[in-house]
């Protein structure tokens, strides 16, 4: 490994570092209110008090009331919260639920085990860049459909679904509730939950510099959900268990920073994508996945994916990796297996580029120079791999 | 199109002849008071009314801080033109354009208050009425009953065009009236007893007794959330004193007359305010007594308990029904605030049947016997811990240090 050189992380999609504002008040909050939030006494308050402002600041910033939030573990468990909960609160009106192909898998799984319960699910089929369209999912609705879910921006290539358009079509049918996941949308694209009409979103902390084991799920007052965690009855009795006062208040601070700079980071994300792929399209090895264009309003600004058709993705990513640069391949959650990405899959894409996709996205700490730097990377190991392909592609 | 203005109407102080004047200046205060936190209005002020241009601020926002305003007789939200007919008509048939549910009948209605205008109101009422029809031909005129009324108000600086008007809170400007103590415990009753003081324009110092602890910090806290709410019809500073009651409630667990209890915790809590009221410049005390609603609030009750006092005892609620007074609290915010379980200090030590006709005697020789008594309201009234609420802030000595560092951590 180049040892002059800093070590550039390209994986913000997968997790990203925590902002050093952050660290500190978790630190202090941790160290100062150790109380449980429940307690009565004068410490016990105090951490309470905190917990009410941190949620205070999540209405304000969202543009809703406090008490429609709930702190979670994560992005997950907000994800299976609002699928299963609004799923088994409403089961007595109807056992139909609507969502995507290309779901993250905590969403999936939910999905699988409704299936599993005798819950018929419909997986909207998306187009070549990942949407689905409005139209499927008018026709998909049934009198006997209770819960539609949608991402609002796919966690491997980026897709911005159509989640305005999907909420203005469900405001006619008040029987149905609207969940969406934001963890990957969250401090990159606006979001406006009472103007979409959404009844449910998702976000997660670690993906926007804050730390993990905290996630949030919004839940429109007036809709019913039946909890994954019993217990004391806390989170208005959505969830269960003693709060993370500390990781909750560093979150919503995290929170609060990345929503202010929302736009402007966008932006500079938006051309740090566009300068990457201008310098990509030179190689001929390399497809983008995807819409490639930074200005679509189909593309989230800080993701750009691609694939190298018929060249196991690992030997991108630890080539790149000796050259201190960390990406990725498909999502961190199914990184792991070989097999090829069931997103891209969807995306009508043949296997070989299927299985060989890379993601690169970015954070607040990249310039010009990184992106150049990664470019010129990716160039060296293409060059590198080039009169190899024979012998390390998959089959 | 939207609206440019807002028309606001004075209320009950146009009766007051000499001191119109002083209500008048009071009245603009508030208004602008009560804007305070919205940027970029203007305000204007003529006779019997104001007007506030809005430079862009939504006309939701700003109603929403006027709703709050006592003195208020009404407030429209009105577009401007300037005094030509053409100008009129147009802003006229904008107005109608710009209305979501379109009514089927109207009428307009002119109101020349400046007479130089060169058209006579019956002209004019037909000249843009006739306007509005051309552009709405499934419109009718009904000068009845119609379903709209599309006012225009022509003064010397312009014509005002408006369709509704809102009813204001009504009452004296806050604080025209002098000034008094209110008795706030964590019920439902004393915040609207607060409140309907507030509106006949008397100026507060809300006064709260804890018996730490025997209450809870969230019982205090609770009556610091229903101060904030009753800060924000103010228009200005409110305090609220937190009393020390403990040393003197269980003082008088101890005197072996429980039936009494309640009458004594009342006499002395009102002979503590009465001493407040004095060190702040206040000619009364305000209290949430209803008629009858508990043993303290019957009528013989309340002649024993009252005779501690030698300033007025006002009792806004007195001869309301449990269920009005809940519908005023819910309407003027105070309720779910209320009727959170934190025990205060009047339900403390309650005992199984407490007099509902004390003995005034009895009580006097009580009382009598505690030597130290007088000491002990003295250093209640000493130890007292204010707190300052503005426009729904609170500044609390205590917290203002812990309050700045979480701030930082958010």
């Amino acid at each position: 490994m180049n040892q002059e050189e800093p070590l550039l992380y390209f994986d913000h999609c997968a997790s990203t570092p925590p902002h050093p504002e952050v660290i500190r008040t978790l630190v202090e909050v941790m160290e100062r209110h150790y109380a449980n939030p429940s307690s009565i006494h004068r410490l016990g308050l105090d951490a309470g008090r905190l917990l009410g402002g941190a949620r205070e600041l999540m209405g304000r910033l969202f543009g809703t009331t406090s008490e429609e939030w709930v702190f979670t573990s994560g992005g997950t468990e907000s994800n299976q919260l609002a699928i299963k909960g609004a799923a088994y609160a409403a089961k007595h009106r109807g056992k139909h639920v609507i969502t995507s192909a290309t779901e993250h898998p905590s969403v999936r799984e939910a999905f699988e085990r409704l299936a599993a319960d005798g819950f018929e699910v419909t997986y909207l089929p998306v187009n070549d860049v990942g949407m689905i369209s409005i139209g499927q999912l008018q026709e998909a609705i049934r009198p006997d459909t209770t819960l539609v879910s949608l991402m609002h921006v796919n966690n491997e290539v980026g897709t911005i679904q159509p989640i305005e358009e999907a909420g203005k079509l469900l405001r006619q049918h008040p029987g149905i509730s609207f969940h969406v996941d934001g963890v990957q949308s969250i401090g990159k694209l606006p979001i406006r939950l009472r103007e979409w009409g959404v009844d449910l979103f998702s976000g997660s902390a670690h993906k926007l510099r804050g730390p993990k084991g905290t996630g949030f799920l919004y839940v429109r007052s007036g809709m019913r959900l039946e909890p994954l965690l019993g217990g004391g009855g806390q989170e208005g009795g959505l969830r269960g268990g003693t709060p993370n006062v500390p990781g909750i208040v560093a979150s919503v601070k995290a929170l609060r920073m990345a929503l202010e700079s929302q736009q402007e980071r966008a932006e500079r994300m938006r051309a740090l994508r566009t300068r990457l792929l201008l310098r990509l399209q030179q190689l001929p090895e390399l497809i983008i996945n995807g819409e490639a264009d930074s200005l679509s309003v189909k593309q989230a600004p800080h993701i750009l994916h691609l694939s190298y058709p018929g060249m196991k993705p690992e030997v991108i990513v630890h080539a790149l990796e000796e050259r201190g640069i960390i990406i990725s391949t498909k999502s961190a959650c199914s990184s792991r297996d070989e097999r090829p990405s069931e997103v891209l899959l969807a995306m009508g894409y043949p296997i070989p580029r299927a299985a060989g996709g890379l993601r690169v996205s970015f954070g607040d700490e990249h310039d010009e120079a990184t992106v150049d730097r990664l470019a010129e990377a990716l160039e060296a190991v293409v060059r590198l791999l080039k009169p190899l392909e024979r012998g390390i592609t998959s089959k | 199109m939207k609206y440019d203005h807002i028309t606001v109407r004075y209320g009950e102080l146009t009766l007051k002849g000499r001191n119109r004047g002083r209500f008048e200046q009071q009245m603009f205060r508030q208004i602008k008071n009560s804007l305070r936190h919205l940027e970029g209005l203007e305000f204007e002020k003529t006779y019997a009314r104001a007007y506030i241009k809005l430079n862009g601020v939504d006309y939701e926002q700003a109603a929403e801080g006027l709703r709050r305003v006592f003195g208020l007789h009404s407030f429209s939200p009105v577009i401007r033109a300037v005094n030509e007919l053409e100008a009129i008509k147009e802003a006229a048939l904008s107005l109608w354009e710009s209305l979501e549910v379109k009514p089927a009948t109207f009428k307009v209605k002119v109101k020349r208050g400046w007479k130089g205008f060169p058209h006579v109101t019956h002209e004019l009422q037909h000249l843009i009425g006739s306007h509005v029809l051309r552009a709405a031909p499934e419109l009718k005129v009904d000068v009845h009953r119609p379903e709209m009324e599309l006012n225009v108000d022509i003064q010397p600086e312009g014509a005002y065009i408006f369709c509704r008007s809102e009813p204001g809170a009504g009452g004296f400007p806050y604080g025209s009236n002098g000034k008094a103590m209110l008795l706030l415990s964590g019920g439902i009753d004393s915040p609207v007893a607060g409140w309907s003081a507030m509106r006949k324009g008397l100026e507060l110092e809300l006064v709260h007794y804890h018996s730490f602890p025997f209450t809870s910090e969230q019982a205090t806290d609770k009556v610091i959330e229903l101060a904030r709410q009753l800060s924000l019809y103010a228009g200005k500073p409110l305090k609220l004193h937190l009393v020390p009651f403990t040393d003197i409630q269980t003082r008088f667990t101890g005197t072996g007359q429980d039936h009494l209890i309640i009458t004594l915790m009342r006499r002395a809590m009102l002979e503590i305010a009465g001493m407040l009221a004095e060190r702040n410049g206040a000619g009364g005390i305000v209290s949430g007594d209803s008629l009858g609603q508990v043993a303290s609030q019957t009528l013989d009750s309340m002649n024993v308990i009252g005779r501690v006092l030698d300033i007025p005892l006002l009792r806004p609620l007195i001869m309301m029904d449990k269920q009005e007074i809940i519908d005023q609290a819910v309407k003027i915010g105070t309720y779910t605030t209320s009727i959170l379980p934190f025990e205060d200090c009047c339900t403390l030590f309650v005992p199984k049947s407490p007099s509902t006709n004390p003995n005034l005697r009895v009580v006097e020789r009580t009382e009598n016997g505690i030597a130290e008594l007088k000491e002990l309201l003295l250093k209640a009234a000493d130890g007292v811990e204010t707190v300052n609420l503005d426009a729904g802030k609170v500044f609390r000595k205590k917290t203002v240090l812990q309050e700045a560092e979480e701030r930082d951590w958010f």
